[in-house]
């Protein structure tokens, strides 16, 4: 083997991160423009345009999702476990969400009645606004500490509710994310729109960028001084095979800032994604739709590091048993799975960024309402 | 953990599998076909090939879409009703659907929109080249779960670690080359090719019954027979009963299958028909065939097929080996016990460890299980006989059929007078549910007949389930069932909907409604 245990543990840490910047930065401005599918399309001719501005990829987009899901489940089965079970309504909720949109988006075109469309537009706008609301509640309680413990054979119990995930910061959090992912999506829309739609997405763009910067920063400021941390105080040799009730962690009173005092550097994190929102507003206003879309991503890019950094080495922290967290020390999958998986990511993830940029280049260009017109058709 | 939440999440589980697995076959069936006629027009140059491949790939997207959003759940659901499942084998279980993400959900996803979107935008070629890539990731995909679910059957490649407190990957190329994995992934695949053909032969028949659209009928007509038959010989021939003999808890399912309750002198026969009576462990008003269950399932004469009885007194033994392992494995869990010896007994009964977990049913202290439980647990090992009887009757009952109408298809094809013969059209459009039927009681052999394990001989069902109240379970069960029915009502509509309107539908101006509509 290559990499001894611990490297390979932080691998795959930086995969995590790197599948879920793949599904927020794709799959992000799907979900951003089913949200505001309802809102900035006034018609069915404007909405078709919407849905076909994404209709062709947004399929491909998702599967980081589900491949984000996959890896944990192969590189941290515990953490899989925990938190599938644990957040067992708001997975359930975010599933059922989820459900409407490979339909929304084959089965609208398929009849011409109003009323089946707009069912269908509103489907498609559940299917966006809940599951990004929801990434970012969960993200939030990773900060809260979920309340779960093991017993002696690991086996996991929850002693939450659901209420419990509804936290004030969580649901703060859910705004950020949902927020974040509206702006990803207008800016998306400037790139592949034009006249009227194109106008209605500057005009969002601004509007929630400067949303999205006010939640991201009060959440940030919340967790510095009024949210407790979690420190991990003691943990034998990380470079062998551990078990999370091996370690010892405290709740301390000082917020969020550990990583950040040891390692000044990670501040670049969440300063670029309050500045990369500022700039999606000027490029916006200078209407430069590809700088914007570039900040944008910028901005998507420092928020999931800056969860990343904050929480590290934590993957879910325990509310209720702090030394039963799941960290990327002692929830990991054996040094053989991971490594296997090592060389599955590093030949597959180029191959599949290689393929998806070509589909891409096909599909590229400003999509209008004429272009519908011409197509009726073929397309959504 | 009570018996309700375990018996509901697994009603739960085979409903959402069993409803994934309506859209799965023909998906993989129709893809190929698809990419099939694809070939044909760009070889051949004919327009109508290009509308037949629009128009059934039309009913593959609605489709589609079903497998894609399904498919979803069974994933989640790995982590919200089977939490000690996924702890406990995510380690190797992990593994191939992690890859089935990166190397063919990925691809299958990426390009079905250039399939749907890119006709204009793609030279001839390309678009081929995407209908067979679309195909292929689809393909890929079924290799990768039923490697996953093979290794439920027979758990090869893999050790027991008692610090993680979990099974951990030891080989991934036994894992890959798993015996079963192979039988399966052929047996799965060809089935759904089969699936696909008859889907396309039923419904072209209907069109040649009602006489519209009667080139286009005809040539889809055609395509199919010839692929289903090839389908339909390749389900049978390496029908996977052949995989029965390798794994343990699989020999106890073939013998479940055949209501076989002792072992025969070999070569055994084989129970045509019969009322299996687990009460008495005997199977009433047996109809047999001298040799043919030996043959099929040993591919020899000479080779036993051990019957239920025998194998329930190995069970036994094994859960007295699992006790011991049980119990060493308790000792190595307070450090200052973990002397060489206890470890040493560790290593040479932890195979059995899963046998000792089946104890856990009826008592938490493993160690002191009496007598009798060890006999109950024992007999646990027998699924349940009557349903894997029936279930697969059903399944080779339903093969036998299509392998008819397949010939028959076939044959009158050849000779051109597939037209002139109505009953087999009648008979191609009765057949549209065999496939299905078919598909969803070979998955009740396999899953039931794999009871009371999770992972055979490794976890037993009732321990893999989250800690989770009646409740939540029948929250997610009623969540479902609500979502399911509502989506399957709205694809049925629009399956039928385009189905009867045929290739009308493209809006060539070339086919029956169009033509009928200038007319008047």
């Amino acid at each position: 083997m290559i990499f001894d245990y611990e490297t390979l543990k932080i691998i795959w840490w930086l995969f995590l991160g790197v599948l879920l910047l793949g599904f927020a930065l794709s799959d992000g401005f799907d979900m951003g423009i089913g949200t505001l599918l309802p809102f900035i399309a006034k018609n069915d001719k404007e909405r078709r345009v919407l849905i076909n501005v994404i209709g062709p990829t947004w399929e491909g987009n998702q599967v980081w999702l589900i491949l984000a899901a996959g890896a944990v489940f192969a590189a941290w089965p515990l953490v899989y476990a925990t938190a599938f079970s644990s957040l067992f309504f708001a997975m359930l909720l975010l599933l059922f969400a989820l459900f409407f949109r490979p339909v929304g988006f084959d089965y609208r075109s398929k009849l011409k009645n109003q009323t089946w469309r707009n069912a269908w537009d509103w489907a498609l706008f559940c299917g966006s606004a809940i599951p990004a609301f929801l990434f970012g509640v969960v993200f939030g309680n990773l900060f809260l500490g979920i309340p779960f413990h093991f017993n002696d054979e690991l086996r996991l119990f929850y002693t939450g509710s659901f209420w419990q995930l509804l936290h004030p910061f969580a649901l703060l959090s859910g705004f950020v994310s949902l927020a974040m992912l509206i702006m990803h999506g207008a800016t998306y829309l400037q790139l592949r729109t034009e006249d009227i739609i194109l106008q209605r997405s500057r005009k969002v763009t601004c509007w929630i960028a400067v949303i999205y910067i006010v939640l991201f920063v009060f959440a940030g400021v919340w967790s510095i001084f009024l949210l407790p941390s979690y420190h991990l105080t003691f943990i034998p040799d990380v470079n062998q095979t551990l078990n999370p009730l091996m370690k010892l962690v405290e709740i301390t009173e000082q917020g969020w800032l550990y990583n950040y005092k040891q390692h000044s550097w990670m501040l670049l994190a969440p300063i670029g994604g309050t500045v990369g929102g500022a700039f999606v507003i000027l490029f916006t206003l200078g209407k430069h739709p590809k700088f914007a879309f570039m900040f944008s991503s910028t901005a998507i890019i420092g928020v999931i590091l800056t969860a990343g950094f904050t929480l590290f080495p934590f993957l879910l922290p325990s509310s209720t048993h702090p030394s039963h967290s799941l960290t990327i020390w002692d929830a990991s999958s054996s040094q053989m799975t991971l490594m296997l998986m090592f060389w599955a990511v590093v030949f597959f993830l180029p191959l599949i960024i290689l393929y998806t940029r070509w589909v891409y280049k096909v599909l590229r260009g400003t999509l209008t309402v004429k272009t519908i017109e011409d197509n009726q058709q073929t397309m959504y | 953990m009570t018996e309700e939440v375990v018996d509901l999440s697994r009603l739960q589980f085979a409903l959402t599998a069993m409803y994934h697995f309506l859209f799965v076959p023909l998906t993989l069936g129709l893809s190929f076909l698809l990419a099939i006629m694809e070939s044909v027009y760009v070889m051949t140059n004919k327009v109508i090939y290009k509308d037949m491949v629009k128009f059934w790939g039309k009913l593959f997207g609605i489709n589609f879409v079903l497998g894609v959003t399904t498919g979803m759940t069974l994933e989640f659901q790995f982590g919200t009703n089977w939490a000690y499942y996924s702890h406990y084998v995510g380690d190797i279980f992990g593994v191939p659907l992690a890859i089935e993400g990166m190397m063919a959900f990925f691809l299958e996803s990426t390009f079905i929109g250039l399939f749907f979107f890119g006709w204009d935008r793609l030279s001839k070629v390309q678009h081929l080249t995407v209908t067979w890539l679309v195909a292929l990731g689809s393909n890929l995909s079924a290799l990768w779960i039923l490697i996953a679910n093979a290794w439920m059957q027979n758990p090869v490649g893999t050790e027991f670690n008692y610090i993680t407190m979990r099974m951990e990957l030891a080989s991934f190329a036994d894992v890959f080359f798993n015996p079963v994995a192979q039988v399966k992934f052929v047996h799965t695949v060809a089935a759904g090719y089969v699936t696909g053909a008859v889907f396309m032969l039923g419904i072209s028949a209907l069109y040649l019954l009602k006489g519209r659209d009667m080139a286009f009928a005809q040539r889809s007509f055609a395509v199919a027979s010839g692929f289903g038959l090839a389908a339909i010989l390749s389900v049978i021939v390496l029908g996977d009963e052949s995989g029965y003999t390798t794994g343990e808890v699989q020999k106890m399912k073939l013998a479940a299958i055949e209501s076989e309750w002792e072992t025969q002198e070999p070569p055994a026969a084989f129970t045509l028909f019969g009322i299996p009576n687990p009460e008495n462990m005997t199977t009433d008003y047996a109809v047999k065939v001298p040799w043919v269950l030996g043959l099929i399932a040993t591919r020899s004469v000479d080779e036993e097929v051990h019957g239920i009885k025998d194998l329930v007194a190995e069970n036994e033994k094994k859960i007295r080996l699992g006790i011991i392992a049980y119990g060493a494995f308790q000792q190595i869990k307070q450090q200052e016990n973990q002397t060489p010896e206890v470890l040493e007994t560790f290593e040479q009964h932890k195979d059995y460890l899963g046998y000792g977990l089946l104890l856990k049913k009826y008592t938490q202290n493993v160690v002191g299980a009496t007598d009798m439980q060890i006999k109950q647990a024992a007999l646990d090992t027998v699924p349940n006989v009557s349903v894997l009887f029936w279930a697969f009757r059903l399944m080779v009952g339903s093969g036998f059929l299509m392998l008819f109408l397949f010939i028959m298809a076939f044959y009158y094809c050849a000779k051109r007078q597939a037209l002139q013969k109505r009953w087999l059209l009648h008979l191609a459009v009765f057949a549209i549910p065999l496939p299905w039927i078919a598909a969803e009681s070979g998955w009740i052999v396999a899953e039931m007949g794999r009871q009371p394990w999770s992972i055979a001989g490794i976890l037993p069902t009732h321990l893999s389930v989250s800690s989770l109240t009646v409740g939540d379970v029948y929250f997610s069960l009623a969540g479902f069932i609500f979502f399911y029915t509502f989506l399957l009502v709205i694809e049925m509509f629009l399956m039928f909907k385009y189905a009867r309107l045929g290739p009308s539908s493209l809006n060539t101006g070339r086919y029956h409604f169009e033509q009928q509509g200038s007319k008047t």
